[in-house]
């Protein structure tokens, strides 16, 4: 009997969902489009950057670091400036990122071994670009006064620190965005579908009929978790074909680990997201309940910013978040072959997770119905 | 013939919206609490200063320098030591996420040192870029000093100690000396609240009332286009006003964000950001007129790209050359360095003024089209 009803409670949410046409575009289309605009677009590198350069001096070394600089991958375009409210305005207004002031003097303290000191300005609006690029600048002036040191006493440096990154060698920013982005967008999706189940049925009215069918609702809840799993788990293996393919971003891991973790992620996700529709009155409750909750997922995943550079009380909220989990599951199983005792650790916190909220959401739901 | 404009129709009208907005408890869930969220997650959560590092070492040397080197990486503000164990050890910590690097002293370190070199191996996490870079060039930094400190105390003047370094680059940072990433993460907060406002909640509500047909019944009154778009879109307008005051107030008190430009200006530029946004999401509802579909496609068109395409969170010049393009289709692109300079470096009408152009004329862009739908969908 609970087989017969579990399936037709399955179809009849399959249904609802998929029935509308352009629910079938917004739900499967987006999710691909998205991987490709965000995946490229969101970067902490500073590439293509616009310079401005106030060169009073003019001298060997001030044209020597200036072309270094031009050289540089990451600079496209080295503006003069003229003096200094030109070098004001291009700040202020963002034409440039920042400014290299050299004075009159520069050349010839470098070449009479004081020392040549050169002024950046940097446009502190943007305070994390600015201290990127004062990194690569440091790097750069670095590299033409150790050419002038070796000119000067023919030293050769001393010791250093050989770094090698394992599993991106060459810090490539895609390499992480990618694996992330299958954490992120499934979860939006899946928190999308979840929230409007139960929600659209009291708009419609349709929960009382629900309500007076033989269903139970452990039955109930259970249809209602099998579509955004399917499409949490579509758009993901959409992912894991284009992501390796596309992008060459390598998949050095198990799949199948990756699809026993996605599947608690996705359970812990519904859970989440059930509890949000069962607390709605409408669908425009239920959509904003969900987003107010998935902005934090989101954003204390470690997906916009590192959990290590958050305080400690933050991060013991964002370690509540299943995102949190299956980002560590994704990295790890993209780049660095994580094996499975480690993907095993982050599940069942996730597994933890998906019980309380389910558990709540049934207790909920069958308090409703009194 | 009806008549275009009624100022008595006009108010009941807006009083009616007004309440019907005031008594959904979702209105304030997204015009206070969102806000709130928001500026306590980009004020505490998404921070992109430096952070300490847990790390590894593995120290295969057991010379005095190679200890004091040790030493030196447990005393940094910059890293946690956690484990001192053999690379193949902390490498299996470094694959489950539990240290970002693992510092390698090498046999014969001592021996090096006393020679004049020394080298260290130094292993990062590469699937964390951005911890892996700081990792590398933080752990070369406590290298050096200790070099140059060792050096000292062996009574040998150490390289480029004694006289300065050939070029050295000084350092100004202008409207933000500290570097505190809150300082323009919590003012582009404000644009994302106002997005969800503007675009978000309104698609839904008048997506709702396409659903139920109720805007059908308000358009068979004697009520003109005009008029009713007005009635539906001003309450938002000042839901999202006030919401963005409430944001300025707690950046200013709570989280100490400098405030250099007038109170006026910041009006200005979030009435004229708002054209745009509530433009779009009627266009969204009229389009849609499906809740579902139209709170996706707010998600999509509007909320994603400002959080991602605006240059709020990721620099748009580092973005590749079609996304650059598509970033100009975003309207909030041309709302972040408003913000960011009326909050950090004063005001400047010739930064703000071609910028107020573009959401002006996007702002009408939205608007013809959405009432050229909506018309179309009645007749």
């Amino acid at each position: 009997m609970t087989i017969i009803r579990l399936r037709s409670i399955i179809i009849k949410e399959l249904w609802a969902i998929l029935r509308d046409p352009r629910t079938r575009i917004i739900l499967l289309v987006p999710p691909i489009v998205q991987l490709l605009i965000f995946g490229l677009a969101t970067t902490l590198e500073v590439k293509n950057m616009t310079l401005g350069v106030l060169d009073r001096d003019g001298g060997a070394w001030s044209q020597e670091l200036l072309q270094r600089v031009a050289g540089s991958p990451n600079v496209t375009r080295i503006i003069p400036l003229k003096n200094e409210q030109d070098l004001r305005e291009a700040i202020d207004r963002q034409h440039v990122i920042a400014a290299l002031r050299f004075d009159s003097h520069f050349s010839a303290d470098v070449a009479s071994g004081r020392g040549g000191v050169v002024g950046l300005v940097s446009d502190g609006r943007r305070s994390n670009a600015a201290q990127i690029v004062s990194g690569y600048l440091d790097q750069i002036a670095a590299g033409v006064g150790a050419s002038v040191s070796k000119t000067q006493t023919g030293s050769s440096s001393s010791g250093g620190s050989v770094v090698i990154n394992w599993f991106n060698r060459n810090l490539d920013y895609l390499w992480f965005t990618m694996p992330a982005l299958v954490a992120v967008i499934s979860a939006i999706s899946a928190m999308s579908v979840v929230a409007q189940s139960v929600a659209r049925e009291r708009e419609l009215g349709t929960y009382d009929q629900l309500m007076v069918s033989p269903l139970r609702v452990g039955e109930i809840l259970i249809g209602k978790m099998v579509p955004p799993v399917l499409i949490g788990t579509f758009i993901t293996t959409v992912y894991v074909i284009l992501i390796p393919l596309v992008f060459r971003v390598p998949l050095t891991g198990s799949v199948a680990l990756l699809y026993g973790a996605l599947f608690i992620y996705l359970l812990a996700l519904t859970g989440v997201g059930m509890l949000v529709s069962v607390l709605s009155a409408t669908q425009q409750q239920a959509f904003l309940g969900m987003f107010l909750v998935a902005i934090p997922v989101i954003l204390l995943s470690g997906y916009a910013s590192p959990i290590d550079n958050m305080p400690h009380w933050l991060q013991v909220i964002a370690h509540l978040d299943p995102a949190t989990y299956f980002l560590k599951v994704t990295e790890g199983v993209f780049l660095k072959a994580m094996p499975a005792a480690d993907v095993l650790d982050n599940c069942w916190p996730l597994a933890l997770i998906c019980v309380v909220t389910l558990s709540a959401s049934a207790l909920l739901f069958r308090s409703r119905m009194e | 013939m009806t008549q275009w404009f009624d100022a008595r129709r006009f108010g009941a009208l807006l009083l009616k919206e007004t309440r019907q907005i005031l008594r959904d408890p979702s209105t304030a869930l997204i015009a206070f609490v969102l806000p709130l969220l928001l500026l306590f997650i980009f004020g505490y959560g998404v921070n992109l200063d430096t952070p300490r590092s847990r790390i590894g070492i593995d120290r295969r040397d057991d010379s005095q320098a190679a200890v004091s080197l040790a030493q030196d990486f447990i005393g940094s503000r910059w890293f946690e030591v956690v484990d001192s164990q053999p690379v193949a050890t902390l490498s299996r910590e470094l694959v489950a996420g539990h240290i970002r690097g693992i510092i390698v002293i090498p046999d014969g370190f001592g021996r090096d040192v006393a020679r004049g070199g020394g080298s260290i191996q130094v292993i990062t996490d590469g699937s964390l870029p951005n911890t892996a870079g700081f990792v590398g060039a933080y752990a070369e930094g406590v290298r050096a000093a200790w070099a140059a400190r060792h050096a000292l105390e062996q009574g040998r003047a150490p390289h480029g100690v004694g006289h300065p370094p050939a070029i050295a680059i000084e350092h100004r940072y202008w409207f933000n000396p500290e570097l505190r990433s809150r300082f323009f993460l919590v003012p582009g907060s404000i644009a994302v609240v106002m997005t969800m406002i503007g675009t978000l909640l309104t698609a839904l509500v008048v997506a709702r009332e396409w659903e139920r047909g109720t805007l059908e019944g308000l358009m068979a009154t004697p009520i003109g286009m005009g008029e009713l778009i007005l009635t539906k879109i001003v309450p938002y307008f000042v839901l999202a006003l006030c919401s963005m005051a409430l944001c300025t107030l707690l950046a200013v008190t709570l989280f100490g964000v400098p405030f250099r430009g007038s109170p006026l200006a910041l009006l200005a530029i979030s009435a004229v950001f708002l054209l745009p946004a509530l433009g779009q999401g009627l266009l969204i509802s009229a389009a849609t007129r499906n809740q579902f579909v139209a709170s996706q496609l707010a998600l999509l068109t509007a909320f994603l790209p400002t959080l991602l395409l605006s240059g709020f969170l990721f620099e748009i010049a580092s973005m590749p050359r079609v996304i650059r393009w598509l970033t100009y289709l975003v309207p909030a692109h041309y709302l972040i360095p408003q913000l960011q300079t009326v909050f950090l470096a004063g005001d400047d009408w010739g930064l703000y003024l071609p910028d107020m152009a573009a959401l002006l004329g996007f702002g009408a862009l939205f608007f013809a089209i959405a009432i050229r739908v909506t018309r179309r969908r009645v007749a």
